[in-house]
């Protein structure tokens, strides 16, 4: 290889004078930003409480409850230690199904409701702006709230059980997906709404026919897609006695039955797992593989 | 077009129906067997609602008990009022947005460097990355709420636990989508470090990490938004924030306060994502999203 060859010396100080000269005011910009971050965080910390002290005493502890927790699974007879530690297996199965149904039901009547109102919330199909704008709110509601506060609230109005899982994941999925869905229907191709309504088309005949084949495959993705999200959230909901196994759960850490813990922990883990590789082949398929994210 | 006269058409069209039928067979044959898939996707998915329904026992009329009981309630939510502690909240809520900036920005800072470990085009061994993006799977299929019970057990009770709980579980899903990030970013850049004789940290410093870093940016702003959502909630079970206060509100019945922050938790996060939003547009430019 050559080795290359050197500008004269006043040339290079003149180009790197440029150089710097060009990079300086971004530079100054990077840093202008690293401060406004660093003093926020800063703000942050006063006000989340941060004791890097206690962290740092109490670091040990993270380690040893992980340890605790760790399966009590020996090399001499494993079959029969696992067997130990798994011995609420039956009863925490039925726990989990209850969960993964908690959530598909949630997903598919949220999912429905979504449906419904996300074309009342598209600008391409609703020429009426009042009542764009009520739905668009009114899904806005529905998504902002988590919907372990709408558990808390229906716990008292309903009574303890899974069917206040069930409604609280239905409604903050209504919201979730009113609003994708929209904007799915917001970005598809006009032209056959327009061929449609040109050839006298009702507006639920052009909705069928010229809007739901477009929207249809990318419906389904998002509607998988938060069903992943919500078995996750519906393993949580039993914390506020809402069915499920949360309140196994949150019952095993209270009492610091530590087997418990990492038996059910690891429980949940493989089972969002399972649900999120199925999901992704049939979204995969759903959309194509050349535009699946 | 008049509506009269699409009506003639219509009309028109129906009257000709069997004549259209005829001259046009292909665009009136029944497809059997895609309505036999729909049908039968149609009936697996009814069956299993119809089996949750039973197994969750859930039911119209325990739906409509419940309902009348929930209107008393919405009627006991008016006015909202804070009755007096809106400093209190305030605090709380200030509370809840600094659980939320500390968890995101502690959680976007460690996925940066594992991101890299996670990427294919960064680390060509492929039993690292596997290894990595496991890992970074398994943080992120645990709760933000379970890590909270976590962490309150090492630094007890408070916003700290909260902060620390929010960084773990984002970490992993943040690590994924860096990673992500990371494979689907120009090679041309990289390779012209390479060609010019950069060494391989020099390609990532000066050929991948100008080019991710506002899609990185962004990420890290989309993720703040959803944490400030459910910090509101991390206090449910201890983690500070505002959460403690809606959940001993709601079990005290105190409704009317419960609306007046559930208002407060609304403006916030409409007021947040705005600003968010508009620092999204900014750094990856108006034409992406």
């Amino acid at each position: 290889m050559h080795s290359l060859t050197k500008l004269p010396p006043e040339r290079e100080a003149a180009l790197s004078g440029l150089y710097a000269a060009a990079t300086a005011s971004a530079r100054r910009r990077t840093l202008a930003g690293l401060a406004v971050v660093a003093a926020l965080a800063l703000l942050a910390g006063l006000a989340a409480e941060v004791r890097p002290l206690t962290f740092a005493e109490n670091i040990g502890k993270f380690t040893a409850y992980l340890g605790q927790i760790l399966p009590p699974v020996g090399f001499e007879h494993p079959i029969a230690d696992v067997r130990a530690w798994y011995w609420g297996l039956p009863g925490w199965l039925a726990l989990l199904s209850e969960t993964v149904l908690m959530a598909y039901l949630g997903t598919l009547l949220g999912g429905i409701a979504g449906f419904a109102l996300s074309f009342a919330a598209s600008a391409n199909l609703v020429r009426s702006r009042l009542l764009r704008l009520l739905t668009k709110r009114g899904l806005e509601v529905c998504r902002t709230v988590p919907d372990i506060v709408f558990a808390l609230i229906f716990v008292i109005a309903f009574g303890l059980g899974p069917m206040v899982g069930v409604l609280a994941i239905a409604i903050h999925t209504t919201g979730a997906l009113g609003k994708l869905f929209s904007e799915v229907v917001e970005n598809i191709d006009m032209r056959p709404v327009e061929g449609l309504s040109a050839s006298g088309a009702t507006w639920i005949q052009t909705v069928r026919f010229a809007v739901l084949p477009q929207v249809l495959s990318n419906f389904a993705s998002y509607g998988l897609l938060r069903f992943e999200i919500n078995v996750r959230g519906a393993a949580v909901l039993g914390f506020v006695g809402a069915g499920g196994i949360g309140q196994e759960f949150l019952g095993a850490i209270r009492n610091f039955y530590y087997a418990d813990v990492s038996a059910i922990l690891g429980l949940i883990i493989l089972t969002v797992f399972c649900i999120d590789l199925a999901t992704e082949q049939v979204r995969n398929r759903l959309i194509g593989p050349e535009s699946a994210r | 077009m008049s509506a009269a006269r699409t009506g003639a058409l219509r009309a028109e069209a129906r009257d000709n129906l069997a004549r259209l039928r005829g001259r046009y067979p292909a665009q009136f044959r029944a497809d059997r067997a895609a309505r036999a898939r729909f049908v039968l996707a149609l009936g697996a998915v009814t069956g299993l609602a119809a089996l949750a329904c039973w197994r969750l026992d859930v039911s119209a009329t325990r739906i409509l008990n419940g309902l009348g009981r929930l209107g008393s309630f919405a009627m006991l939510m008016l006015p909202p009022s804070p009755e007096g502690q809106f400093w209190t909240f305030l605090h709380a809520l200030g509370e809840t947005l600094g659980i939320a900036f500390l968890g995101t920005l502690a959680a976007a800072i460690l996925a940066f460097p594992v991101a890299f470990l996670a990427a294919r085009n960064v680390v060509s061994n492929p039993f690292a990355h596997f290894a990595v993006r496991r890992g970074l799977d398994v943080m992120r299929s645990v709760d933000v709420l379970i890590w909270a019970l976590i962490w309150i057990n090492v630094v007890g009770l408070g916003p700290f636990a909260g902060a620390l709980a929010i960084a773990c579980s984002d970490f992993g899903a943040l690590g994924k989508l860096f990673s992500e990030a990371i494979e689907t970013c120009d090679r041309r850049p990289g390779e012209g470090v390479v060609a010019s004789g950069g060494s391989s940290l020099h390609r990532i410093r000066f050929g991948l990490i100008p080019g991710v870093l506002p899609v990185l940016a962004s990420q890290v702003l989309y993720f703040f938004e959803s944490n400030t959502r459910s910090a509101t909630i991390i206090g449910i079970v201890g983690a500070g924030g505002i959460g403690q206060y809606l959940t001993e509100l709601i079990r005290v019945l105190e409704l009317k306060q419960v609306a007046f922050l559930v208002l407060m938790i609304l403006v916030t996060v409409a007021a947040i994502d705005w600003v968010s939003t508009r620092l999204r547009r900014t750094l990856i430019g108006p034409a992406a999203r």
